[in-house]
């Protein structure tokens, strides 16, 4: 199966090659064509996860030499391990849901087929990324992610909006990825291969790893280097300033790329060289591993704080997002690779629900993304709402039946169990009351009260649209199945352990401390948030309740912490600065420089012109003139006629009559 | 008293040079063909003179050299008349000292 | 040989010749030029060569000579009146003169005389013609034949 892995990304690219080459009239081909692509991508992924079920800790691998150049050869391969199988399945399961929701969605659009071919193409990218075994075709399938998102961003490219954001995203991304580059090269220069499983020779192995030298810093800095990559490509704070400005995006874009999938490669790629965090560990712990964690925590902080005072529908999602992968990479740092990884997969489903449920509200309301401008769309809107709090409850954590609660549950697990500080654990537990606050307000405003401004004429989604939103939904709920302490079976499957079923495991301590913490932040909510949307008291309508209560906290938390402000103020500012100063080094000093050189020629050239000018020329032709007097000289001798020839040979013939008298 | 070969030789060499003198100094064509007869002429008495002070008995040398000088002498002659009057029908004079085509 | 007879001859070749080459009248030029050839065939005849003689006075005083008179004939148009005469020819001519004379007499062997010969026959000239010299005889018949069409070509007239 190994040997066939390949074809899983190939599918979709190939279908993105051959939409791109249609005109735009083709709809029907160019749906088809990407839906098609991405069912058989998803059977062949169902088909390598099936292939891993056969024994526990499975992992197939598949190398190749690129090229070779001196005795250096580069290698690039595909692994297949339970990690690459679960995320293949979560990604071509999301992605085929939401093709199918972009059908509905992007009806209108235009440029439809162009829609589905960058669609297609980010798809076998990702696909791509998660089954490289080389650290550099996973940033060569990053950077074609990359390029997809930016392309997807900007897709309605006459809004000059969407077209910031793109630019945006992409370069705040590249940052990251200058670190993950620089990490790349020193950890190829040091272990001499960039193949993750190479026999035990890979430099996540230990024939790798132990070329790193005996001190776990080398590997340590090797680690944060990558990290920047991922802390770009899965906005954590400082690096997260370009997520919210996605949302610019269409909906069905920002549910594929910004929530379920190109986010989560971060995340991926830490999960994926978590052996070059852990060499050297105490206990599970490392200073690479710290940091992560506590970058994971502030990003969790921050934006579940920013969150709560935002009123556009998908920006309160895409803070959502932020925090989460806050919250993802805490459990990575902690050491619940396993923890992280499920949370990643249940998040790639509810997230997605809840994006395509905000896109269909979208699309109900007219185009209106203001929450403050929706309400009372539970009885007009009743396949959504139904769905969208599904999703609602599995991000927030409820447990038992949703499985957003099962993987939040063993996240903070994790987090508890920490030997290095329990503030993780602790700030987390606030971050879950933050997040359900954030939710239980978004919920209210959306769905609940009286209809107001645009929702008055909302009207459901059609069926095209609402199939995704059942099948997410029943997705979310039954993965978790397998998520429960009972029956543990993806964490097994993950980490490569054999699974027992056992019902006790289900009381632990903490299962009630989540459930009392989530309800505590529904309940918080409900009572700030029931009168969202109708004036109550002094309030006015349209003034959020926590505004009201505390305008200065709440205009800090709306304007996003200041945070973009601050990066135009220093960080743009600066490579304006830089910008300034080399185009005035190329238009004066360097050109000045390059016109001097062809000055000097130029002087050089008209020297030599003017010594062959004056010098060869006027030499040349007094030659010929003197060649020329000369002959005329000597021509003078030939004066045609006969006699002066007959002359000259009497004479001649006398002079050698006299030679020869004398001679004799 | 009887003539040496020397005095032949020298009356000889009088009579060319006084056909070289004639061919050198007179600007008509035709003095010319005059000078290179008599130069010719005198080429022949030349060999005769020769000839008679120093005979081969069997062959007489001299008097056929001098036989076919006579008879190319007069072919020569012919054509060289012959070039003067074309060369007079053309450009209308007798001239040499305005016959220099060849100049230069 | 009689002395006598060749202080004659020689006087009248030599003058026949100087007046041939210096009277400025073009005709009297060509008669003088016949007499000179007159003298040379005399000599001939002093020299024991008659045949020689005779082949003499009939081809160039009677074909030659009468050419170059006709030929004077068929050029005329106020040449007579060449006028100059050029003195470098007249100064080679005699530096070639002197330089001649200078060898003669200083070659000591031409200081010789005639020594008794028996007469040449025409019948022994025309045996040696036949055979030793036959084909020096058709080549100067092939030469002369190539003289006569090259004269003709170069004195027609071409047709217009």
């Amino acid at each position: 199966m190994v040997d066939y892995l390949w074809m899983i990304p190939a599918v979709p690219l190939g279908a993105s090659l051959v939409i791109l080459s249609l005109s735009n009239a083709r709809r029907k081909s160019a749906t088809a064509l990407a839906v098609i692509g991405q069912v058989l991508a998803l059977a062949m992924s169902v088909l390598a996860f099936a292939a891993t079920l056969q024994v526990p800790g499975f992992r197939a691998v598949r190398n190749f030499t690129w090229f070779t150049f001196g005795e250096q050869t580069l290698r690039l391969g595909s692994v297949l391990d339970p990690l690459a199988a679960a995320m293949l399945v979560m990604i071509t399961l999301v992605g085929l849901w939401i093709f199918v929701f972009s059908v509905g969605y992007m009806a209108e659009d235009k440029n439809f087929t162009r829609f589905f071919a960058y669609l297609s193409f980010f798809s076998g990218a990702m696909l791509g990324l998660v089954i490289a075994n080389s650290l550099l075709l996973l940033f060569i399938f990053w950077e074609l992610v990359g390029l997809a998102s930016y392309l997807l961003i900007g897709f309605w490219i006459e809004r000059p909006g969407a077209a910031a954001a793109a630019k945006k995203a992409f370069i705040t991304t590249r940052i990251g990825d200058m670190g993950f580059f620089l990490g790349m090269l020193w950890l190829y220069g040091r272990s001499g291969t960039l193949l993750f499983y190479d026999g035990g020779n890979g430099c996540l192995e230990n024939g790798g790893l132990a070329m790193l030298g005996t001190s776990p810093a080398v590997a340590g800095f090797i680690a944060l280097l990558i990290f920047c990559g991922a802390a770009g490509k899965s906005g954590q704070f400082p690096l997260h300033v370009w997520l919210p400005d996605a949302m610019e995006g269409p909906t069905p874009v920002s549910a594929l790329i910004h929530a379920a999938t190109m986010v989560a490669a971060g995340v991926f790629l830490v999960a994926r060289v978590y052996p070059l965090f852990l060499l050297g560990a105490i206990n599970g712990v490392t200073s690479s591993l710290t940091v992560v964690v506590w970058i994971g925590v502030t990003t969790a902080l921050m934006a579940a704080l920013i969150a709560i005072a935002q009123e556009d529908i998908k920006r309160i999602l895409a803070y959502s997002t932020i925090s989460q992968l806050g919250l993802m990479m805490v459990s990575l740092g902690v050491g619940g690779v396993a923890a992280g990884i499920m949370h990643l997969l249940t998040h790639g489903f509810f997230k997605a629900l809840l994006f395509l449920g905000a896109g269909s509200v979208i699309h109900g309301c007219h185009g209106e993304q203001d929450i403050r401008k929706m309400g009372g769309l539970r009885g007009l809107m009743p396949v959504t709402f139904v769905t969208y709090a599904i999703g609602m409850m599995a991000l927030s954590g409820v447990p038992l039946f949703f499985s957003g609660g099962w993987t939040k549950e063993e996240i903070l697990h994790a987090t508890a169990h920490w030997p290095r500080s329990h503030a993780p654990y602790y700030l987390m537990l606030a971050g879950v009351v933050l997040t359900a606050l954030y939710m239980t307000r978004q919920i209210i405003y959306v769905f609940f009260g009286n209809p107001r401004a645009a929702a008055e004429r909302a009207h459901e989604s059609p069926r095209v649209m609402t199939m995704p939103l059942i099948v997410l939904a029943l997705c979310a709920i039954f993965l978790s199945v397998v998520l429960t302490p009972a029956w543990p079976w993806l964490h097994a499957y993950l980490t490569g352990e054999p699974v027992r079923f056992e019902i006790t495991r289900l009381l632990q301590p903490m299962l009630f401390i989540s459930l009392a913490v989530v309800g505590a932040g529904i309940g918080v909510g409900i009572w700030i948030y029931r009168k969202a949307g109708v004036p109550d008291r002094d309030r006015p309508a349209e003034i959020d309740p926590l505004e009201y209560a505390q305008p200065g906290l709440f205009r800090f938390l709306a304007n996003k912490m200041w945070i973009d402000e601050f990066y135009e103020g220093t960080v743009v500012a600066f490579s304006w600065i830089g910008a300034r100063f080399s185009d005035w080094m190329d238009r004066y000093f360097w050109d000045g420089l390059v016109r001097g050189f062809g000055a000097i020629g130029q002087l050089f050239g008209t020297f030599t012109a003017s010594v062959d000018e004056r010098g060869i020329n006027a030499g040349v032709d007094e030659t010929t003139a003197g060649t020329r007097g000369l002959g005329r000289v000597i021509s003078a001798a030939h004066s045609g006629q006969i006699q002066t020839y007959l002359g000259a040979i009497a004479i001649g013939m006398l002079a050698l009559l006299l030679l020869y008298a004398w001679l004799a | 008293m009887t003539p040496s070969l020397q005095v032949f030789l020298i009356v000889s060499a009088a009579v060319f040079s006084i056909g070289l003198l004639a061919a050198l100094s007179r600007r008509h064509a035709i003095f010319i063909l005059i000078g290179i007869e008599m130069m010719l002429a005198a080429a022949n008495l030349n060999f005769i003179a020769f000839w008679r002070f120093n005979p081969q008995p069997k062959q007489p040398i001299g008097v056929m050299i001098a036989l076919f000088a006579i008879a190319i002498a007069a072919a020569e002659a012919a054509v060289g008349l012959a070039l003067v009057i074309a060369v007079y029908r053309h450009y209308r004079t007798t001239n040499v000292d305005q016959l220099d085509q060849l100049k230069g | 040989m009689n002395g006598l007879a060749f202080i004659l001859i020689a006087i009248v070749t030599v003058a026949a010749a100087l007046a041939a080459a210096t009277l400025r009248s073009l005709m009297h030029a060509a008669l003088s030029f016949a007499v000179a050839l007159v003298g040379i065939a005399a000599f001939f005849f002093l020299l024991g060569a008659e045949f020689v003689g005779l082949a003499l006075v009939f081809i160039y005083i009677g074909a030659v000579a009468v050419l170059i008179v006709f030929t004077i004939l068929l050029t005329r148009r106020d040449v007579g009146k060449t006028r100059g005469f050029k003195w470098g020819g007249a100064i080679v001519a005699a530096a070639v003169f002197g330089g001649l004379i200078w060898s003669i007499l200083k070659t000591q062997s031409l200081a010789i005389v005639a020594p008794h010969m028996p007469g040449l026959t025409v019948k022994q000239i025309g045996a040696t013609l036949m055979t030793t010299y036959v084909w020096p005889l058709l080549c100067v018949g092939v030469l002369l034949t190539a003289a006569l069409i090259g004269a003709l070509i170069l004195v027609i007239e071409e047709k217009r």
